[in-house]
């Protein structure tokens, strides 16, 4: 299919093309409008099986959904994990994966070295240990050692996109600055910098979402309610309660993920914007 | 003209046809050196102290009978969890689970991954539309899809039942509940899960295929499939090569999408190695034995890992 889809337009072979569109868009798409609909359900409408419109739509599955003092309360520990993991990473990351790209130490190749080994093992390994080194300090079942987990645990990764977005750059740029008579700090805050704000936005955005939406750390490390990220509690949900009220958990998803949704929307449109071609080639 | 195209075709990606200018290489000025390190520093010490040291000791806890507990001392047992694995059937069934699952999954993924990445590459009206849903996925935190897919995969009130019911067939399947379907269900909503990452970053390998190769292909009267077979698949060859091995490991170790759709049930159908290996070590307790199943599990990985790499590079070489 996926060989056959890829003509130039000619008519029999468009159509083709827009049934593979159509195919997936039912199949990347439904799962939220079906989320969507039971939403916005009464109790006995999803009892009565597969109406896909609401009949009566209500908004009381999210007004039960935003009462619960639990979520609210996860929601926030959840966003200020993910933004302090953010900042932090960002920060560590940003002169690290220049030196990494720009300077041939030995250090370049252990460094990348470890990054495709920490992909490699199975986070069950870090996490035992971890768990007995935080709660040596006292750090377990608290978000202070979440973030440092997660600031850790995200690192690798951002530094290899970092590093690729920072090894993207052409040296001649920075070269024609220095010809041009500009000190290394002018050059890396005037002429890299801008150019890596791609990279740096797709970075940050990619270490967001993965804080926001971690589970594994935060189920091994988080044991008190009041301390529960997002998806800790709406996992609890799931198990008792979340048979009876399927409306009330279908909301609370849906509210969970809307912020990222948002975020990431916003983000796309810079990414795309190619600034970096039009620096090399303009 | 087509000498010249096949030479391009046959070389590198595009951007690295002319070596940057510059000063020389390997020769790092000593200065420079030590202003490397300053950068790099910052970064260095929390990843070796939360990291390269719980790796190591985790690895090195996989050769102790360590638990759970305050105060609890680890002491060096030798091979002793190996040979206990050897003997745990269970174990080895959760291994071949996960085995099916990281292939099927990876495959599955790469394959509509792949075909998506090609339409959205194309000039199709509703792009953005397909664009933006194949993104979503990506931004959902995986408890959520794991929630969303319990809604959709609901043996009494899910769509699914509902539209097999409605051609005639059985609706009662309870998908996530019984031993024969469990497995396949789950490993639908892997790919789904899974869909952006391999889509998106095919796609951007697809957008950096030199066009001008394709217009002088066009030219010469290459097919279609032609131009895919050598011009595509070439340039995409280590994207393709990195996206499937990242893949299969994200999908290896993974815990939470399972986890929340099934917990490993019915039955342990759906017990992947890491689902085990949580259990083992936070439910039981059993520290040290869960650290070996997760040293076995990373042997099992690079063994793969090297395998497919050497086979795909030999090719090239």
């Amino acid at each position: 299919m996926a060989t056959a889809v890829w003509k130039e337009p000619k008519p029999a072979s468009r159509a083709l093309q827009y049934l593979a569109l159509v195919a997936y868009l039912l199949f990347l798409g439904f799962p939220l409008v079906w989320m969507l609909s039971i939403s916005l359900k009464g109790p006995q409408e999803i009892g009565s099986a597969a109406t896909f419109f609401p009949r009566n739509p209500t908004f009381e599955n999210f007004t039960d959904a935003l009462q619960r003092a639990d979520l609210l309360q996860s929601a926030r520990n959840s966003f200020l994990v993910a933004l302090a993991t953010t900042v932090l990473v960002i920060i560590v990351a940003l002169p690290a994966s220049y030196a990494l790209a720009r300077f041939r130490t030995r250090f370049r190749g252990i460094a990348n070295g470890w990054i495709l080994v920490s992909q490699v093992f199975p986070v069950v390994l870090i996490i035992i240990p971890l768990f007995l080194i935080l709660q040596q300090f006292n750090l377990d079942d608290r978000l202070v050692g979440l973030t440092i987990v997660y600031v850790v645990y995200s690192l690798p990764f951002g530094l290899w996109m970092l590093q690729g977005y920072v090894a993207s750059i052409p040296r001649d740029v920075e070269e024609a600055g220095a010809i041009d008579g500009a000190g290394r700090l002018r050059i890396l805050r005037s002429i890299v910098l801008p150019l890596l704000v791609p990279g740096v936005v797709a970075t940050a955005m990619f270490t967001l979402i993965s804080s926001w939406n971690e589970f594994f750390f935060a189920l091994v490390l988080i044991q008190s309610p009041e301390n529960s990220t997002l998806p800790l509690t709406l996992a609890r949900f799931v198990g008792a309660e979340g048979q009876v009220q399927l409306g009330a958990l279908a909301a609370g998803s849906l509210i969970a993920t809307i912020p990222s949704l948002i975020f990431f929307s916003i983000i796309q449109r810079r990414l795309t914007s190619g600034l970096l071609s039009g620096a090399v080639k303009g | 003209m087509s000498t010249d195209l096949e030479a391009a075709a046959a070389a590198a990606p595009p951007r690295r046809r002319s070596p940057p200018p510059g000063r020389p290489k390997g020769t790092p000025r000593r200065g420079e050196r030590r202003e490397a390190w300053f950068l790099v520093l910052p970064a260095l010490i929390p990843i070796a102290l939360f990291s390269v040291y719980p790796l190591i000791q985790g690895v090195y806890l996989g050769f102790t009978d360590a638990e759970a507990g305050l105060n609890q001392t680890a002491d060096f047992v030798g091979v002793e969890n190996f040979e206990r694995l050897l003997g745990n059937d269970m174990f080895w069934n959760s291994f071949r689970i996960g085995l099916i699952w990281a292939f099927a999954v990876t495959i599955l993924q790469f394959v509509a991954g792949l075909g998506l990445a090609l339409l959205l590459n194309l000039d199709l009206r509703l792009r953005w539309l397909a664009r933006t849903l194949a993104l979503v996925p990506w931004a959902m935190p995986p408890v959520i899809v794991a929630i969303m897919w319990r809604l959709m995969l609901n043996p009494n009130y899910g769509p699914i039942n509902g539209w097999l019911d409605a051609i005639g067939l059985p609706g009662d399947i309870n998908w996530l509940g019984s031993f024969s379907t469990a497995l396949p269900a789950v490993i639908v909503v892997g790919v789904w899960a899974g869909m952006p990452q391999t889509t998106i970053t095919l796609l951007a390998g697809l957008q950096s295929v030199d066009a001008s190769l394709h217009e002088a292909a066009a030219v010469d009267g290459a097919s279609t499939w032609q131009r895919f077979r050598h011009i595509t698949l070439p340039s995409l060859k280590p994207v393709i090569i990195a996206i499937t091995s990242l893949d299969f490991i994200w999908n290896f170790n993974s815990f939470g999408l399972v986890y929340v759709l099934t917990a490993g049930g019915p039955g342990g159908k759906t017990m992947l190695p890491m689902l085990f290996a949580y259990n083992e070590a936070f439910r039981y307790g059993n520290f040290g034995y869960a650290a070996a199943m997760g040293d076995v599990m990373v042997v099992l990985i690079v063994v793969l890992l090297l395998f497919y790499l050497r086979s795909r590079f030999r090719k090239e070489a």
